[in-house]
């Protein structure tokens, strides 16, 4: 029906797209620490050791955490079953609040406490007009 | 299979098509744009920065749907020799970079306001990263190699082992933990985007693919009537 030509090409793509998504897949495997952005609370209680690099922590901003000072920031990030501290210098996003998502980067001084150098704000995928919000809270 | 007959009649219509595509481009872009900055509402938490995303998010899919539809032109074009289907996915190329392009710029300037960072090597952004650099090769490919044949069968083998980035960037948001916020418009289950500013969305998306469709026309018309004048780019 087609020639052998056409049969070796399409072997060949064939082989292609194998090789390739293995190897990608072999790397990503390996880089999985690298490939997430930041790693939860639990995570952080999981680890090993606490090592001495920068790392990333995300979750929610717990309700009633925060505490402002000056310039000095204090608040807890939670995943709902374990909660890190985190100390901070300096100014946050405008979206960072109480029950939205945060990513903080710094270093860790033990398994419950973060110092801070940046805080990322992190929102989720729902988007509405206030009016829509208001109406649920209402319910 | 692609004789200058077939040609003639292709190039009838793209050498007329884009003037009135252009226009239907300019009436769905104003009543898009009209929706997107001043008739939807602002965001419960985001406020007005909320709007970048109707310029982001069509323009991000989009590129990811030239992307898809150049690979599988070009297995075909690559495994049947078909030189129509490889100059179409040529003149793909462009408006694919270009939106690519406008997704990552728009998305800085949206995160900035809202993350907090115009970067963030993160999953989704890094993999869109390397999208924009797959478009390249594809298209610099093309001007390098003078060859039409061995220009064919490059480009398309660029094309196919890029296209594995694609489903590496749709998931990306749900198989590791990203800056990036997931999916909000879903095939299989509910929309989080509330209908008010789902619409202009979607109808920002449908702009966007008509610039798309015009620039691809635009440059598909300039590829043919390079073949019809014989000598300056033959098959």
């Amino acid at each position: 029906m087609y020639g052998k030509k056409v049969k070796l090409r399409v072997l060949f793509i064939f082989l292609l797209l194998i090789s390739v998504i293995l190897s990608i897949f072999l790397i990503l495997k390996s880089l999985e620490e690298n490939v997430v952005y930041f790693l939860s609370p639990t995570e952080i209680k999981n680890l090993s050791e606490v090592k001495n690099n920068k790392i990333r922590i995300g979750g929610m901003v717990k309700n009633k955490s925060i505490m402002i000072n000056s310039d000095k920031i204090t608040f807890v990030i939670t995943d709902f079953k374990n909660e890190i501290n985190v100390i901070y210098f300096g100014s946050v996003p405008n979206l960072f609040s109480e029950g939205k998502g945060v990513v903080a980067e710094g270093f860790l001084k033990d398994r419950n406490f973060l110092i801070a150098e940046k805080i990322l704000a992190k929102h989720d995928e729902n988007y509405m007009p206030p009016e829509v919000t208001e109406a649920l809270e209402a319910k | 299979m692609f004789n200058i007959f077939k040609i003639n009649k292709i190039f009838e219509i793209t050498s007329k098509a884009p003037k009135y595509i252009f226009i239907i481009f300019i009436i769905v872009l104003s009543i898009g744009l009209a929706e997107a900055l001043f008739l939807s509402p602002e965001d419960y938490i985001q406020s007005h920065s909320v709007r970048i995303m109707y310029v982001h998010v069509p323009s991000a899919w989009i590129a990811l749907g030239i992307f898809s539809l150049i690979a599988c032109l070009s297995i075909i074009s690559f495994i049947f020799k078909n030189k129509n289907f490889s100059l179409i996915a040529k003149s793909l190329a462009p408006p694919g970079f270009v939106l690519n392009i406008i997704a990552l710029v728009t998305g800085s300037i949206w995160g900035k306001p809202t993350w907090g960072t115009w970067w963030a090597w993160d999953a989704r952004i890094t993999s869109m990263l390397i999208l924009v650099l797959f478009y390249s090769m594809y298209i610099l490919a093309w001007r390098i190699f003078d060859k039409k044949e061995q220009a064919n069968k490059i480009t398309s083998i660029i094309a196919i082992v890029g296209v594995i980035n694609v489903p590496i960037i749709k998931f990306s948001v749900d198989w590791w933990s990203t800056l990036h916020q997931e999916s909000s418009v879903k095939v299989f289950s509910e929309t989080s985007i509330h209908s008010s500013m789902l619409v202009p969305l979607l109808i920002m998306t449908a702009a966007f693919s008509l610039f798309a469709l015009l620039i691809f026309l635009m440059k598909y018309n300039t590829e043919l009537i390079k073949i019809k004048n014989k000598g300056l780019d033959r098959l």
